[in-house]
């Protein structure tokens, strides 16, 4: 280890602020990247999941008036 | 082909001396932007003098935009460019006669109005000199490398501001030579070196874009 | 020759091989950003110099390499789906252009906070910075103009050509900037000494830029597969996907 203490480790011999901001705010921006990621990831698969429910729904309902028309007929 | 491609030419030229007020609006906002600068930043002749190669340059880049976009614009939305591609005429040697009619047509006339310039920005003779063979040598890159942006945001329905920000990054090494050629020349120092190797950039975007233009009107395409 | 490559003209075959990748490269870019950080900051000797400050390049640098390196990644996939016309390349240029930027940014920032104890001010115009500042206009070039095409699949084709055409011109631009800098070269402006770095110093410096570029092959892989699936939702492979996942 090349500082004597923690507290020197963190003062970065007087360069503390150019040291952490720089080092924070890259992380920050790789982290919000990583973030941005994954969520648009996410959001797919909620797209997906939307588009599916969808798609059962419309072939619930066709299933429905196939048998709302036959029951039609039997009445005739 | 070549009777096909200077018929092409005549048509382009034609078309563009017909829509006048297009071709006189960016050579005014060049004019203009060029006299504000003596106002904002005083007119001391020492100062403008020294600003004037990079006030004249950015100021020829920015025009330069706005005339860009017509270069394709009408003949992609009237159909025009889909009828050259079946024409059997290579697109490589479409892309040029189309540039080069855009440089005769649009920046031309703004060469023919430097002499303005020199009064308005106190340059010297050799000065003066120097930023003409920088503009000579320079703009035809200008309008090869615009061409294949203006040909990228061809599909777009607002490309305007889509352009230049794909475009002016691409002109940095051009904006550096160039000023540096009228700033050696107003110092008496020999210039031949930068326009040197303007005319390579030139060279290689003539034998590049062109390729890449026309790869990117055919993506416009579907 | 290549012939290897072919096969993952398939959508769904490039995502597996993405999918077999990416635990590696996650894991790898942990690794070395920790190692390579924390020694860095902790155990290299200060700079007799700069002192402490100097720590800064243990991220100041390989953001600089990756940032140029991205690029080339993104002008490669673009010739490739250019000459070879492979679509999952195509979408390669439009995910690796965000990573691209973000890591542009990130070394013009800690570019920044170096030169404030180093030189008194934020930004100079210095050759380096000039030239990251450049990188991030071809980036954000490329980034709007894919984002601004409704049809993804034209877009993405569109921006493969922006970003070859800016791989042939970044060598000039990077060489007429360096030229420039020296023309108009301040007497106030004093330059970092170029270190003779020493081992101890170095080998940090060697293990972040491993982890960095990990990371960006790791973040690039995985947003790769997303505009996968998000460019074919409706085959039946991202169908069986989602379906496996939500079985289980």
């Amino acid at each position: 280890m090349h500082f004597e203490s923690w507290s020197a480790f963190w003062a970065m011999g007087g360069y503390a602020f150019y040291v952490w901001l720089a080092f924070g705010v890259s992380g920050l921006a790789l982290l919000l990247l990583i973030v941005q990621s994954v969520k648009a990831r996410r959001s797919l698969q909620t797209t997906w999941q939307a588009e599916q429910a969808r798609q059962q729904r419309i072939a619930a309902s066709r299933a429905r008036q196939q048998q709302n028309s036959k029951l039609a007929e039997e009445v005739d | 082909m070549i009777a096909r491609l200077t018929g092409l030419l005549g048509r382009e030229m034609a078309l563009a001396y017909r829509q006048k007020s297009e071709l006189i609006q960016p050579l005014i906002f060049f004019v203009l932007v060029i006299s504000l600068f003596p106002l904002g930043v005083g007119p001391g002749p020492q100062m403008l003098q020294k600003i004037a190669p990079g006030v004249i340059w950015v100021a020829v880049l920015l025009s330069s935009l706005l005339g860009m976009e017509r270069l394709f614009r009408d003949d992609f939305s009237d159909g025009w460019l889909e009828q050259m591609m079946l024409s059997g005429l290579p697109l490589y040697a479409v892309v040029l006669v189309k540039v080069t009619a855009h440089w005769l047509t649009c920046v031309l006339p703004l060469l023919l109005i430097s002499p303005l310039l020199a009064l308005f920005l106190n340059l010297t003779p050799e000065m003066y000199v120097a930023l003409l063979c920088s503009l000579l040598v320079g703009t035809p890159l200008l309008s090869l490398v615009g061409a294949t942006g203006v040909a990228l945001t061809l599909g777009l329905q607002r490309g305007g501001v889509l352009l230049s920000l794909l475009l002016l990054p691409l002109f940095i090494p051009l904006l550096i030579f160039a000023t540096s050629a009228v700033d050696a020349a107003s110092m008496q120092l020999p210039y031949n070196g930068q326009l040197a190797i303007i005319g390579a950039l030139l060279l290689l975007a003539l034998a590049l874009t062109p390729v890449a233009t026309a790869h990117a009107l055919k993506i416009s395409q579907n | 020759m290549w012939k290897w490559l072919h096969p993952y003209a398939k959508t769904e075959r490039a995502f597996a091989l993405c999918s077999k990748l990416l635990p590696w490269c996650w894991g790898g870019a942990a690794l070395g950003l920790a190692i390579g950080l924390v020694w860095g900051l902790a155990f290299a000797p200060a700079d007799y110099q700069q002192g402490d400050s100097f720590r800064i390049i243990y991220l100041h640098v390989p953001s600089a390499i990756l940032s140029m390196g991205a690029y080339s990644g993104m002008a490669i996939a673009a010739f490739i789906g250019l000459v070879w016309q492979i679509r999952s390349a195509d979408m390669a240029v439009a995910a690796i252009a965000p990573v691209g930027a973000v890591v542009t940014f990130v070394a013009l920032f800690t570019g920044a906070a170096w030169g404030k104890p180093m030189w008194g001010t934020w930004w100079v115009w210095d050759a380096r910075l000039t030239s990251e500042l450049i990188l991030l206009f071809l980036y954000l070039g490329v980034m709007a103009l894919y984002q601004s095409f409704e049809d993804k699949q034209q877009g993405a084709k569109a921006a493969g050509i922006l970003a070859l055409v800016g791989v042939v011109n970044l060598p000039i631009i990077h060489y007429s900037v360096e030229w420039w800098n020296t023309l108009h070269q301040g007497a106030t402006i004093t330059k970092f000494g170029k270190p003779s770095i020493a081992p101890e110093m170095l080998w940090p410096l060697l293990i972040s830029i491993v982890g960095l570029g990990l990371l960006v092959a790791a973040l690039s892989l995985y947003r790769l597969q997303s505009e996968m699936i998000r460019r074919e939702m409706h085959r039946p492979w991202v169908q069986a996907m989602y379906r496996q996942q939500e079985g289980q």
